[in-house]
């Protein structure tokens, strides 16, 4: 009798237990750069995530449950970083968010795949995507889609035939370096001075003297966006005139804000803006605006698809189910007009990279000026 | 040549930064045995200062004035009274990774009361270029080595030329003595503590515009400027100046001329061959064991 009376315990308790579970919030981490070199990006990311989240749960959450999530540091390091994503899987979330930092996405995304886990980041160098890791998915541009659109522009509207390149030595600039200049070698763009940096360096007098030396008809900057700033302001007080072309990172909002005048005649193809020429995105601008009072840089925009990803894949599916996540984000487009929070239309290979439109801006007065929309390619 | 006029134009202006903040480590070590392992923070910091002041809507010659004033209040007097007396008397090693544990903790609370983001910071120097031998220079290079080299200048005048400067020295060389023949020894070393502040101060106001107001930007500084003090002699103010210079032109001429990718090994292969050769610095000279 007494056995009995226990196992109705029990089994009352694991049932109630399950139901908690099925019903409780679903729990999502993020690490990324929250302090270190890529603060801005970081914070931008992180922001974006939870104003999604809040609408997302103002709304009756995601399939009636409430989502829920942890921001981790990764301080800019990818060794820190990858003890935070190890601390975050254990947890067993339901998906990964972030880093934003190609290098530590790198380190961290074989854990994500260990576990099985989707890693939705922000990364945007080329050979992430390219070792057939099926749990990684870009909310951006990779540079095997962006650069070849960089070059094109230098060849065909800038009409350069020497480009000096300015990179950031880690995994993002050298991916982004080697990309470009393999497009140049297409065009016969010659590469006039090839000069990397390093991630948070101050002084760029020298590496600006080194370009003025070169001479050559236009510049390639791929920095981090701080040291674009700076890398923006050493160049005009050099007086370097020839056009500046480079990609998100140089003419981001944060760059604006940080180079003030020296920003201005900026290029860069952008996969995202909060300037593009869409109404959803003006929408969401204008939402962030309101929330955090400061107009986010393309990483506010991809945190926030990132949540709108897990959404749209997990209302597909009918069900949580992290491990089915993955297979069923692949080869998945998401419609604006079924999934506002997506904001474009977007499609996802089997490789996990992204496809949609895209935009080359230039700084006008500190502001983002969109001059040419490029359409998805599928 | 013309390349190398910019460079050294961009190096001078770049190492009287360091020069600025070597000669506070010289300072506080000889007055007081000090050695400020967050001298770069109290860089770092003026400007934090100055733009809360902005922020609270003062204008920016009034947001200077106050954050100089803030400066002297805090990293002059708060340093020395809160921190550098109660833990000298326990020995430098103590009071030295004390100044380690102030860094972490500057850094910490400007991270959390102000932003992890760098922020734009207003320029003193209006922008622009001018013609020098034919070479295009900015003002704003010409603004910080031109106020720095004033600031170096009227330091050494105040050392070498009045009365307080002389008793500044008396007590750098031997305070007992000093005491004894009626300098007033704790007053010289609280002057010392308030010249660093001001220097700092300043050197904050020249460079945060080129560097951005950040958490984490006196890393960098404070490492160039200890190597500064050491390469030129840490014992000696002019050794702190001309270090300082060294450190920026040798930077940005191996950054142009060697590689930029190994540029930040280049004042530490400095120092080390200088260490080898000449421990006492370039001007520095041997100190003697006291017995």
């Amino acid at each position: 009798m007494k056995s009995g009376i226990l196992a109705g315990v029990l089994l009352a308790t694991v049932s109630a237990a399950a139901a908690f579970a099925q019903g409780g919030p679903i729990k999502l981490a993020n690490v990324a750069e929250l302090s270190g070199g890529g603060a801005t990006v970081g914070n931008n990311w992180k922001n974006g995530i939870d104003l999604a989240i809040e609408e997302i749960n103002a709304k009756g959450g995601l399939l009636g449950r409430k989502l829920e999530v942890t921001h981790a540091d990764s301080q800019s390091n990818p060794g820190v970083a990858r003890a935070q994503v190890q601390k975050a899987l254990d947890n067993e979330p339901y998906v990964l968010l972030g880093p934003g930092y190609s290098g530590s996405v790198k380190v961290t995304a074989p854990l994500a795949a260990e576990a099985g886990i989707a890693q939705i980041m922000g990364g945007e160098a080329a050979e992430l995507t390219q070792g057939g890791n099926k749990f990684l998915f870009r909310t951006s541009f990779g540079q095997q889609s962006s650069m070849p659109k960089v070059a094109k522009y230098i060849n065909d509207e800038l009409k350069a035939k020497s480009v000096a390149i300015v990179w950031v030595n880690n995994d993002f600039g050298k991916g982004g370096r080697d990309v470009i200049t393999k497009e140049f070698a297409k065009y016969s763009i010659k590469v006039a001075a090839d000069i990397s940096t390093e991630a948070g360096q101050a002084d760029f007098a020298a590496d600006v003297s080194k370009i003025k030396a070169a001479a050559p008809d236009a510049v390639f900057v791929y920095v981090n966006e701080e040291e674009s700033a700076r890398m923006l302001k050493e160049l005009k007080r050099q007086a370097i005139t020839v056009p500046l072309m480079g990609e998100t990172t140089l003419v981001g909002q944060k760059v604006v804000e940080l180079a003030g005048e020296a920003a201005n005649g900026a290029r860069g193809h952008v996969g995202l803006t909060t300037d593009a020429p869409v109404d959803l995105v003006k929408a969401f601008r204008e939402k962030f605006v309101k929330k955090y009072n400061y107009v986010p840089d393309h990483n506010g925009l991809k945190g926030y698809l990132a949540i709108y990803m897990i959404k749209a894949t997990t209302e597909k599916m009918g069900k949580v189910d992290a491990k089915a996540f993955a297979d069923n984000l692949h080869g998945l487009t998401i419609k604006a007009a079924s999934e506002p929070g997506i904001l474009m239309d977007a499609t996802f290979d089997e490789k996990g990279d992204i496809d949609r439109q895209g935009f080359l801006v230039e700084i006008v007065d500190g502001k983002q000026v969109v001059k040419q929309v490029l359409p998805k390619l599928n | 040549m013309s390349n190398l006029l910019d460079l050294l134009v961009a190096g001078l202006a770049t190492g009287a930064i360091y020069a600025l903040v070597a000669v506070g480590f010289t300072l506080l070590w000889q007055t007081s045995q000090t050695i400020n392992f967050a001298q770069g923070e109290f860089v770092m910091l003026p400007a934090f200062l100055m733009l809360a002041v902005m922020h609270a809507g003062a204008p920016f010659w009034l947001a200077i004035i106050i954050g100089i004033l803030l400066s002297l209040l805090l990293l002059g007097l708060g340093f020395k009274l809160l921190l550098v007396d109660p833990m000298l008397r326990h020995g430098v090693l103590p009071l030295a990774i004390a100044t380690m544990a102030l860094a972490i903790g500057m850094k910490e609370a400007v991270k959390q009361f102000f932003s992890a983001e760098a922020s734009p910071f207003p320029s003193i120097v209006p922008a622009g270029d001018v013609s020098i031998l034919g070479r295009v220079v900015s003002l704003q290079s010409l603004g910080v080595l031109a106020l720095a080299i004033a600031v170096v200048i009227g330091l050494t005048a105040l050392l070498n030329r009045t009365s307080v400067g002389h008793q500044m020295q008396a007590t750098a060389q031997n305070p007992t003595v000093a005491r004894i023949i009626g300098v007033p020894v704790e007053r010289m070393i609280l002057l010392t503590f308030l010249i660093n502040a001001l220097l700092v101060a300043l050197a904050s106001l020249l460079i945060t515009p080129i560097y951005l107001a950040k958490f984490s930007s006196g890393e960098v500084l404070g490492q160039a400027a200890f190597i500064a003090a050491i390469v030129g002699g840490f014992n000696q103010v002019r050794g702190a100046i001309a270090g300082g210079l060294l450190i920026g032109v040798v930077d940005n001429l191996a950054a142009a001329y060697v590689s930029t990718q190994y540029r930040a090994a280049v004042p530490l292969i400095l120092l080390i061959v200088i260490i080898l050769f000449r421990p006492q610095g370039l001007l520095g000279r041997p100190e003697e064991r006291t017995v």
